[in-house]
């Protein structure tokens, strides 16, 4: 069992230090994320549970005064050593809290990562926004007005466009940020099968607030608080059997 | 009471909206009524003569040439240092200086951009009164203008755009270029508008730089008048009112023309953009 998740991990965090300026907001983090998987992040609001997930495609990076320490190996690879924060962009994919496609068609959405990668080739791009469609499940809903204007979807809908967008780039990892924070309960439910579905392909990291759908949706289960991570586990034992008091209180609702 | 206050307000707002409006009618209600009597096609488009009578063609067309010209120098260093204060300068105290400098540059009256044109492009530069000089100056007056409206049009597109953008492996000039400027253009077209109705109402800056030969250029070296300073000196000189009325009908309906087809194209835009 240890030896296959040695093999399988995809992502492997060492001892993950972040620093907004003076104020230091992730503590020694440690963390192996296995392949096809879901890994939930918990933790009640500014316990670092999005810093820490944007520390895995260097989204900080766009914050000044940002300083990191400690390691971030994905695929062999320690994105903090490496300068190619491009590629490392075009291997992990990420969907943010509320919907944020472009002011474009759905199509020219869909399209831009690849596009932005130099495919220029019409029937090729046909095929990568067909594929992330229905990908994401909304290809039946949108096939008829790929060229009117994204925004005029509803905001389940741009949610999934957005998860397309991500799938486009044919990443193997794909982070969210509460992505269904914005939406209504049926178009959350239909994300959470979108996301079950999609661990046969991807990677999955998801941060969430919803505790429900993090025992719903997620294989492991990492509890952070205060900026550390406080216990991970399967998400079974979390929920059933957390080995830390603090984890117990949150998941029964003591606080947070 | 109370009853009597929101009334008694309300009527406060009104007249003041009613007040500002007449004040405008009146202005074009007189200056229309003054000039009409001149507009024919002759005047427009005939040649000038100094001995009356003649068209203002010529400085229809200086105006047009100093729009252009300032507007080719200006239009893309504004946007380029915009663009470099809001997306790529690490906010600190420079950048602070340089947006106090442009803010007060705003604010500096035309007549002082004009004594340092006469002294600096038509002088030392020895470009001599010329629609040259005057677009020159004309250029450093709309140049704040452009950078600060510019800014402003950057900041309002969401940070979420970036991120999305960025996060999809995209380099920062891609994502300039195809996400944050297409959705501050309305912004930025507004901006260049703005410095067209500049250029066109300055008059004091080009008085000191193009000087007031009034006949067509036969270049943008010649000193040459545009049609505010026109106006300006057929008042000043003859006392024509009514040619000066006539002249400010052209300038109204041209001003007119430029917001309308401004409106026009930022709805253009926000439609392809937005839905």
């Amino acid at each position: 069992m240890e030896q296959r998740k040695q093999d399988t991990a995809i992502i492997n965090v060492r001892d993950l230090n972040l620093f907004y300026g003076e104020k230091q907001a992730l503590f020694g983090v440690d963390l192996v994320i296995s392949e096809k998987e879901v890994t939930a992040l918990i933790g009640p609001s500014g316990c670092g549970k999005s810093t820490f997930l944007r520390t895995l495609n260097r989204m900080n990076d766009l914050i000044d005064g940002v300083k990191i320490t400690g390691d971030v190996v994905i695929d062999h690879e320690n994105i903090y050593k490496s300068n190619d924060v491009i590629k490392l962009r075009t291997k992990v994919g990420m969907v943010f809290q509320k919907p944020n496609l472009f002011p474009m068609s759905i199509y020219d959405n869909v399209a831009y990562g690849p596009r932005m990668q130099g495919i220029k080739n019409k029937k090729e791009l046909n095929i990568i926004v067909e594929e992330s469609l229905r990908s994401a499940a909304i290809w039946d809903e949108v096939k008829d007005r790929l060229k009117t204007s994204a925004l005029g979807l509803s905001g389940g809908q741009q949610q999934r466009v957005c998860i397309a967008r991500a799938i486009a780039m044919k990443p193997d990892i794909i982070l969210m940020d509460e992505p269904t924070s914005a939406l209504d309960p049926i178009s959350t439910l239909k994300i959470e099968e979108l996301i079950n579905n999609m661990k046969q392909d991807y990677t999955i990291v998801i941060v969430t607030h919803n505790m429900q759908q993090a025992a719903r949706i997620s294989d492991k289960t990492a509890f952070f608080l205060n900026g550390e991570v406080v216990e991970y586990d399967d998400t079974d034992n979390i929920f059933s059997t957390p080995q830390d008091q603090r984890t117990e209180d949150y998941v029964t609702g003591r606080f947070g | 009471m109370r009853q009597f206050k929101d009334n008694f307000f309300r009527g406060l707002l009104w007249l003041s909206a009613i007040l500002s409006v007449a004040v405008l009618v009146m202005i074009v209600g007189f200056i229309f009524y003054k000039g009409i009597g001149l507009i024919s096609f002759d005047f427009i488009f005939g040649d000038y003569s100094p001995a009356g009578g003649g068209g203002i063609w010529p400085m229809i067309i200086t105006t047009i040439y100093t729009v252009l010209i300032s507007l080719v120098i200006a239009t893309p260093i504004g946007i380029l240092a915009a663009v470099y204060l809001q997306e790529y300068a690490k906010q600190g105290r420079l950048v602070r200086l340089i947006r106090f400098a442009t803010e007060s540059l705003t604010g500096i009256p035309s007549i002082i951009y004009g004594l340092f044109g006469a002294v600096f492009f038509v002088t030392t530069l020895k470009l001599g009164m010329s629609i040259l000089a005057a677009s020159l100056t004309l250029t450093i007056i709309v140049l704040p203008v452009i950078i600060r409206t510019t800014e402003e049009a950057l900041k309002t597109v969401p940070r979420s755009y970036r991120e999305g953008s960025l996060a999809l492996g995209t380099t920062k000039l891609q994502t300039l270029y195809k996400v944050i400027l297409p959705s501050s253009m309305p912004g930025i077209l507004s901006g260049i508008i703005l410095s067209v109705g500049r250029i066109v109402g300055e008059s004091a800056a080009i008085f000191l730089t193009a000087g007031t030969v009034a006949a067509m250029p036969d270049s943008i070296l010649s000193s040459a008048r545009t049609l505010t300073v026109h106006a300006y000196l057929v008042t000043q000189e003859s006392g024509d009112i009514e040619l000066a009325a006539a002249v400010g009908i052209v300038l109204i309906v041209i001003i007119l023309a430029i917001n309308l087809s401004a409106t026009y194209i930022s709805k253009k835009f926000n439609k392809a953009t937005n839905k």
